[in-house]
């Protein structure tokens, strides 16, 4: 393995994390916050660890898959651990395992918290939670790749590990005009949603965290109960940007091109608004004798939906107190997950697809042992390597999953707590059941399970592959 | 630029390699999928599996704003279908191979009707660089310049020529000849590009720039052979021979084929009325010495195996007089031959993707540049440019040796009008000249490039 390459992607991510906390340090700075000071230190360890590591440029800038698996796994917990000293530091999250939980569950956009109250938080801490949501969103390494000169070598393997989806295909050829493009669009549409927030009279710190948020689909809020205070058109507002953060951003690249049609045809898409639509009319349905309007009980139906399915995890209400019915939808919805090529966790819509076909597939064989019939996904046949892969990826989640439930059970919960507290961390939501419900938090747990739940939130943000490649043996072993 | 690139077999691989250093934006379409996966994981270029003559397959790849497309699948006709449907698509410039003599033949109507930018045979591609060495035996290669006024020769600096531990000030005086420069010297690995107190070796693979009736006078005047060879004999007839053997007919020399089977002979007999065509098997050490392979002047192995014509190459540079040619179709192995005493070796696939190159290097220069032509030398270490002086600047109406040029830069040959000029301090370059540049410092786009920056 290339160890210096990974060594000079090390340094070039912790340098571009000393310039993002340049952004809380200036709020910081505004609102006269002491804690600005432990952003200050934070940044001069970031700059001077990274400049450390990427001064000597790697003579040899082979990259293959491994190096692309375990350069990105590093990456995000390198990451992880420097981004949580300003919560460390400054003393706002006085233990270093809860300060790394907030800092991950930022970065892979989950938006667990272990914080009861938010509310009185410095608001430079305040931002740094809900702006690692954005730059876990599109991802850290994809920022690298867009800014940084293309190098030598082929980089598309770290995009490959870092971005979501069954097959990441570029957008134009070139590695570094395709990050640049989705960043474009990630950035022009994270501003619309804060403009539109803001004239519509949100607070302007609250419209831009929560522009924030809804962005990487993360879920972090600035108020204690989440989006619930908000007046009914700002959520409206949210729940719409929540389902375009959704969508996969090939679609808004073919928009942008003038495809309208090639876009719209996307299986992928047309499912994922098939799925929030039908659940969304199925929890109001349910929930109709909780509220007393017609259009209350859609507005928070289609919030609730749209959150979970695209693993934001803002709520609107304490759905926690809503029917087992609606519950059990929103569980599912768990799984589901976000479109491919978007910010958001979970399974990802195209798999299920992808496995829903696979079973017909089999259907099909086992009525007619010689018929012969191929998975298609937008009128095009899926590779056997890809239906192979996700097929594997369905098998890694559930041991994943499993693993992680029976060692969280160790704290005695009941079982809801822990089912859904793994769900809701693996998947990228942020908040599950009973006493992780929207209305309560993660604080309660264990040292213990808090690392397995951020093993869990950094494993389903990855998708499985690159933290199991890392702490696979095969990874490290000298060849012979 | 952007480049769609049809067809990813050997050539179009090299091709994908080569240009997607280049900072362009490469697309490459081909209907095997492991093809695809393993080029565009290889390099940064984007893959698609599909038909390059259909439409939608196009359409996807973004043919509305492509520059060049590249057809070299393995259909003749598929690659002017794709040519022509890209044409109709978009305007851009589009490249074929086409092997097949019938269609090559009528390369000027197929040009011109059906707007294709550059038909490319690599047969005749390979005959013709074979021919050129038999007609200029001690020459490893030639480019030309200035519409032919003036030329790069690439030779090996053998004993006979004297010039051993001689500087390059005192070369001219040595051999008491002018007209000539020697502007890149490459000795084992590296590349120099010289300058006066440069002491050359044997061995040395030397560029020089002259004109051709310069160049003549200086190699008679080291001993170098110059004259083109009179006879040849060629083992196997097969598509190269054919028209290697129509072209040096041109030109008077002698040919002779060798080749296996009977019906095939039959066909060279017909199609090549002054060659003797002899029927035997080429690699049979009898059957060349029976046709007096001593007496040959020179020796081209053209069989379809690699390894039997560069045994056979070994056992005829002992025996033939003057020029030994092995054409290799595969290029994995090129470390391997290059240490082999082979004389001049032909790779008609890397020759057809060098054209291409060279066609592509020029179209994106030409976009807001005035670079004319432009070579790679040595391995891509080089670059030999030809500039058009459109208007006067900074290095116009000054001696040249009052510029302060960059390292590793000579500026080689001046023509203005029909003269041609190889410059000295003194001289002056003109608006309207052309300026012939050899430098190592790749990527040159205006002739102000070559000063220092400042």
């Amino acid at each position: 393995m290339n160890y210096s390459v990974i060594r000079y992607v090390l340094g070039s991510v912790l340098k571009f994390e000393g310039l993002f906390l340049c952004l809380p340090l200036l709020v910081g700075l505004v609102a006269r916050e002491e804690s600005s000071l432990a952003f200050f230190f934070t940044i001069l360890i970031c700059l001077s660890l990274g400049f450390l590591l990427s001064f000597r440029k790697p003579k040899n800038m082979k990259f293959y898959a491994v190096e692309g698996f375990v350069s990105v796994s590093l990456s995000w917990i390198v990451l992880s651990l420097a981004g949580c000293l300003p919560f460390f530091l400054s003393g706002e999250i006085p233990s270093f395992v809860d300060a790394l939980f907030e800092t991950v569950s930022g970065f892979t956009t989950t938006g667990a918290s272990i914080l009861s109250e938010v509310e009185p938080m410095s608001r430079c801490c305040l931002l740094w939670r809900s702006f690692t949501h954005w730059i876990g969103g599109m991802g850290v390494l994809v920022f690298v790749l867009a800014v940084l000169p293309s190098g030598e070598g082929n980089m598309m393997y770290l995009m490959k590990a870092e971005s979501p989806g069954p097959s990441v295909e570029k957008l134009v050829p070139k590695v570094r005009t395709t990050a640049f493009i989705l960043y474009a669009v990630y950035t022009a549409l994270t501003i619309s949603e804060m403009l539109l927030l803001f004239f519509t009279g949100m607070p302007l710190f609250d419209a831009v965290n929560i522009g924030f948020a809804t962005a990487g689909t993360g879920g972090f809020g600035v108020l204690n109960d989440s989006c619930g205070s908000y007046a009914p058109h700002l959520q409206v507002i949210i729940t719409v940007f929540m389902i375009l953060f959704g969508v996969n951003f090939n679609c808004y690249f073919l928009l942008l091109r003038g495809k309208l049609k090639s876009a719209l045809c996307s299986e992928e898409v047309r499912v994922y608004l098939g799925i929030i639509l039908a659940a969304g009319l199925l929890v109001a349905w349910n929930t109709r004798e909780m509220f007393s309007t017609l259009g209350e009980t859609l507005r928070h139906a289609f919030f609730q939906v749209a959150s979970i399915i695209t693993t934001t995890g803002f709520s609107s209400v304490d759905f926690g107190l809503w029917p087992q019915f609606s519950l059990t939808i929103l569980v599912l919805l768990c799984f589901i997950g976000a479109c491919a090529g978007s910010t958001g966790g979970g399974i990802k819509v195209s798999r299920i697809i992808i496995m829903f076909k696979t079973v017909l597939k089999e259907l099909f064989t086992i009525k007619h042992p010689r018929g012969v019939r191929s998975v298609k996904l937008d009128g095009r046949t899926v590779e056997h390597e890809t239906v192979r892969s996700v097929n594997i990826f369905l098998v890694i989640y559930v041991l994943v999953m499993f693993g992680s439930v029976l060692l969280v059970s160790l704290d005695n919960f009941d079982f809801t707590t822990n089912f859904t507290a793994v769900v809701a961390t693996i998947n990228n939501i942020g908040p599950g059941l009973e006493k992780v419900g929207p209305a309560s938090n993660f604080g309660h747990f264990s040292d213990v399970s808090k690392v397995v739940l951020i093993f869990d939130m950094l494993a389903g943000r990855l998708e499985l592959f690159p933290m199991i490649v890392l702490f696979s043996p095969l990874t490290w072993k000298k060849r012979k | 630029m952007q480049i769609i690139i049809v067809g990813c077999g050997k050539v179009g691989t090299a091709l994908t390699q080569k240009l997607s250093k280049e900072d362009n934006n490469i697309c490459i379409i081909d209907k095997k999928p492991e093809v695809v996966h393993e080029l565009s994981s290889e390099c940064d270029v984007m893959g698609m599996i599909g038909n390059g003559a259909s439409y939608s397959v196009l359409q996807e790849a973004d043919i509305e704003h492509t520059d060049l497309l590249i057809a070299v699948t393995e259909s003749d006709e598929l690659n002017i279908l794709c040519c022509v449907i890209a044409r109709k698509a978009s305007r851009c410039h589009t490249i074929a191979r086409v092997r097949n003599p019938i269609y090559s033949n009528e390369a000027g109507f197929l040009q011109e009707e059906l707007g294709l930018s550059l038909i490319i045979n690599p047969e005749q591609t390979a005959a013709e660089e074979i021919s050129r060495l038999l007609c200029f035996p001690g020459a490893i290669g030639i480019d030309s310049f200035a519409g032919g006024k003036m030329e790069m020769i690439r030779f090996r600096l053998s004993e006979q020529a004297g010039l051993d531990g001689i500087s390059l000030k005192e070369v001219a005086d040595r051999v008491r000849c002018e007209g000539f420069l020697i502007c890149a010297v490459s000795r084992g690995e590296e590349v120099f590009i010289p300058d006066g107190n440069f002491v050359l070796q044997e061995g040395d693979i030397i560029s020089m720039v002259a004109s051709r009736v310069n160049a003549d006078r200086f190699f008679r005047k080291i001993h170098l052979q110059t004259n083109g060879v009179k006879d040849t004999m060629i083992i196997g007839g097969g598509k190269i021979a054919v028209y290697l053997a129509k072209l040096l007919s041109n030109v008077g020399i002698a040919v002779k084929i060798i080749e296996t089977d009977e019906v095939r002979c039959k066909e060279l007999c017909e199609l090549l009325p002054r060659a003797a065509v002899i029927h035997g098997d080429g690699s049979d050490e009898k059957v060349l010495m029976e046709e007096h392979i001593e007496q040959a002047d020179s020796f081209v192995a053209l069989t379809g195996l690699d390894e039997e014509n560069i045994l056979l190459s070994l056992f005829a540079k002992k025996r033939v007089k003057r020029k030994v040619v092995t054409k290799i179709n595969r290029s994995q192995l090129n470390e391997v031959i290059s240490n082999l005493d082979l004389d001049s070796v032909v790779y008609p696939k890397l020759l057809t993707a060098q054209k291409i190159l060279q066609y592509s290097r020029a179209m994106k220069n030409s976009i807001g540049s005035n670079v004319k032509t432009l070579y790679r030398l040595y391995g891509d270490r080089v670059e030999a440019l030809e500039f058009n002086i459109q208007e006067d600047s900074m290095i116009t109406r000054v001696p040249l040796c009052e510029l302060k040029l960059k390292t590793g830069l000579l500026i080689c040959g001046i023509t203005r009008g029909n003269q041609v000029i190889i410059p000295n301090g003194q001289s002056i370059i003109k608006k309207g000249d052309t300026m012939i540049v050899v430098t190592n410092q790749l990527g040159l786009q205006d002739a102000q490039d070559i000063l220092q920056n400042i």
